[in-house]
């Protein structure tokens, strides 16, 4: 078959923010895109093809927006291709990207995903645009409530989880939120949201674009960073609702986890997998998922967060870069998980290494819990041996 | 030509036949036809491996709008399913690109569009630069006028020639049932119409449609289970042009149209039949002249655009129809076209060819 094997070869972000002033939209991801290059050693004319991500135009007021930005991509006179998947969009993103060069169409491909959320009312876009939104939070606060329930977890697992990521994230030098002085306390006195959701155990609105640079085996080669290999690539959907779903363990994530560790050969992805980037924009997304993703037995997802195995220095690492509790441009955060997979593989992620990972998992989710993207990546082709 | 596991063919197409105005959702509109393609390829749904959507959040008037309608593809059990922000004509790219991996077999793309909830001299205002072109109110009527004035200037065509293609279209669509404005027309009568942008008569602009449609994929020999003539894609690609359409050279020339044609390979051999996806009526001249074409090849034998336009479909639809045009009525060579963004910013081209 045509199919070859895909490399990391650049990875970009901007430094997110609340509100990126300074820059316009074209100036945000041309920030992302001129990093990557940069981190490639490339410039605007290697590129062969752009994708774009981002999530719903709403949040801009802009329709279609990647076609005011073929100028500032660099994208004039090749193929500029759009995505839109929800919440999972900047995994698709990413996975799109990678099946060009996969499936031979192209040698180099950027994919690159953006949200300016302080151009416009995120509240306001989730709900549609019809007012009386109850936003993500007060969407997906009842799949937790009932997580809580089922799995008997003690309240402060959420808010372990706030403490870790924004510790995390206090390390990332792109994060949006630096938050190195937070703890248990500081979140469980802020406001609550929805409850069981404080404040500080959700996400914040961000301003923020990454890009990710593919290219071909002999180009990942012959990169002058180490690459990261593409090792598999999942995504599945489900509807939103329906009698006897199950939203807080939803099947289209179980098996859309099952699909990525069959391509690669994991039977056992807590101990064959190093660290793990996935979407946790309320704190308690982090056991849900390690139980959906098999990585945790259902009900025990809890105690990988309270004995601090998903800890920076745990056996089993989550979202090292902060996650999306540190940064959350919509649209880009899904490809964020996937870039700082891959930036954990390469062995590049600086005061947030795990030390000699060499197969690290990313995801995103979108919607009502029901749209997922995943990829794994590798420090070599064969990182399991 | 023997086919091999990494060529991929569409096998089925169905259509909503679009309406100025639909009482139902998308959703609603999307479920019988994909209910239909998937008849006539004599699968169910779930043999379908690979789901992939092009629709539009302004168009449907909410964000996520596209969620909803994963319930007409049956998401249950769960599938692999995107979704790009694109007419359907993309969508198909993505199939396209997915069945090139070699893993899946059978892949749905469809397109999406209830274009009756807007005024679209209003809404596309938005699809422009935020910044500089945005706050002008120029709608795509006004910039297509704008092209259309530079054609004349050319001296490339005239009015009577743009009077000529809608009258072309109208009459073909007649035998089109998927028509919405159809019929016999008088150049003279045409051309004594008032402006609505000068130079552009209301008949020089796409009817207002809400529609659907979907087609299926197959990889390698499971297309001939599937179709008795299926319509392999032997090339496909497509570009994008600078934004503004004062950045560009020559707005009487399609350069995009131009690298597409030549990366899908358009003039390896004659085409028999050509679907162009021309919103405007000029700008049928200006992509005929871009793709090359000769004077043997038939064009839009659907009416084109003209005769409906659900836009993110229409895209699509010219897909669909070139394919029809060998699945059903045994031409060799076809090729289908279709635009998107202000002044024919951005274009695709599919060849597709039988086996006879």
């Amino acid at each position: 078959m045509s199919h070859t094997p895909v490399a990391v070869v650049g990875v970009g972000q901007t430094n997110h923010k609340k509100k990126r002033a300074d820059v316009s939209i074209a100036g945000l991801v041309r920030e992302a895109a001129y990093r990557a290059l940069a981190d490639a050693n490339m410039d605007w004319s290697d590129i062969d093809a752009v994708v774009l991500g981002k999530a719903p135009d709403l949040f801009e007021g802009v329709m279609k927006p990647e076609m005011y930005l073929a100028d500032a991509l660099g994208a004039v006179g090749k193929p500029m291709f759009r995505v839109h998947t929800a919440g999972s969009v900047g995994g698709s993103t990413g996975i799109v990207g990678a099946n060009l060069v996969s499936g031979g169409r192209h040698k180099r491909v950027m994919s690159i995903a953006f949200e300016k959320q302080s151009e416009g009312n995120a509240q306001f876009a989730l709900g549609g645009g019809k007012g009386a939104s109850i936003g993500a939070g007060g969407a997906f606060a009842p799949f937790i409530r009932a997580y809580i329930r089922r799995s008997g977890a003690p309240e402060d697992i959420g808010w372990m989880v706030a403490v870790k990521d924004r510790l995390n994230g206090a390390k990332n030098p792109v994060s949006h939120l630096k938050l190195a002085d937070i703890t248990i306390d500081k979140v469980k006195e802020s406001p609550m949201m929805w409850d069981p959701l404080h404040f500080l155990e959700s996400c914040p609105s961000s301003d923020g674009a990454c890009a990710i640079i593919f290219t071909d085996e002999e180009g990942g080669k012959k990169a002058s960073k180490p690459p990261a290999w593409v090792l598999g690539t999942s995504m599945r959907s489900e509807p939103s609702t329906f009698a006897g779903r199950d939203a807080v363990r939803p099947q289209a994530a179980m098996d859309c986890a099952t699909d990525l560790y069959n391509q690669i050969g994991v039977t056992n992805p807590r101990e064959q997998i190093d660290c793990a980037e996935l979407y946790v924009p309320f704190s308690w997304y982090e056991p849900m998922w390690l139980e959906a993703h098999h990585i945790a037995a259902p009900g025990d997802g809890w105690k990988m967060t309270q004995s601090g195995e998903t800890a920076l220095d745990g056996a089993f690492p989550v979202n090292m870069s902060g996650g999306v509790l540190s940064s959350n441009p919509i649209g880009a955060s899904g490809l964020i998980r996937f870039a700082e997979a891959a930036t954990q593989v390469r062995g590049l992620a600086g005061d947030y290494q795990v030390g000699g990972a060499k197969l690290a998992i990313a995801q995103a989710y979108g919607a009502n819990a029901q749209f997922y993207a995943m990829w794994a990546v590798g420090s070599s082709l064969n990182p399991l041996g | 030509m023997a086919r091999s596991e990494n060529d991929i063919a569409i096998v089925g197409f169905a259509q909503m036949k679009p309406e100025r105005r639909s009482q139902h959702t998308e959703t609603e509109m999307l479920l019988p036809v994909v209910n239909d393609v998937i008849a006539q390829c004599g699968i169910t749904k779930s043999d379908v491996d690979f789901t992939v959507s092009g629709s539009c959040d302004y168009l449907s008037g909410q964000a996520f709008s596209f969620v909803q309608n994963v319930d007409a593809y049956g998401a249950w059990p769960p599938i692999r399913e995107s979704h790009v922000e694109m007419d359907g004509a993309w969508a198909l790219y993505e199939a396209y690109v997915e069945l090139l991996q070699g893993h899946l077999d059978i892949a749905l793309a469809a397109g999406v569009g209830k274009n009756s909830n807007s005024d679209p001299s209003t809404l596309y205002t938005i699809e422009f630069d935020p910044y500089y072109l945005t706050p002008l109110g120029a709608d795509p009527w006004s910039l297509a006028a704008l092209q259309a004035r530079a054609l004349l200037d050319s001296g490339k065509a005239s009015e009577r020639d743009f009077a000529e293609v809608v009258a072309a279209n109208r009459a073909r669509g007649k035998s089109n049932p998927n028509a919405q404005v159809t019929g016999d027309y008088s150049v003279d009568d045409l051309l004594s119409a008032e402006y609505v942008r000068n130079p552009l008569r209301k008949h020089d602009l796409p009817p207002v449609s809400d529609g659907c449609a979907a087609v299926i994929l197959a990889r390698g020999k499971r297309a001939y289970d599937l179709c008795e003539n299926p319509a392999w894609i032997t090339g496909i690609d497509h570009r994008i042009e600078a934004h503004l359409p004062t950045m560009r050279r020559d707005i009487t020339v399609s350069e995009s149209t131009k690298l597409a044609a030549k990366g899908a390979g358009v003039d390896k051999d004659p085409i028999d039949v050509a679907e162009i996806y021309a919103p405007f009526s000029f700008q049928e001249l200006i992509i005929r002249d871009a793709l090359g074409l000769s004077d043997k090849t038939e064009i839009n034998p659907s009416g084109g655009s003209l005769v409906a336009n659900p836009v993110m479909v229409s895209g699509l639809t010219r897909v669909g129809e070139a394919a029809k045009q060998i699945m059903n009525n045994g031409k060799k060579r076809t090729l289908a076209h279709a635009t998107s963004g202000p002044c024919l910013q951005q274009n695709i081209v599919c060849v597709l060819e039988g086996d006879k």
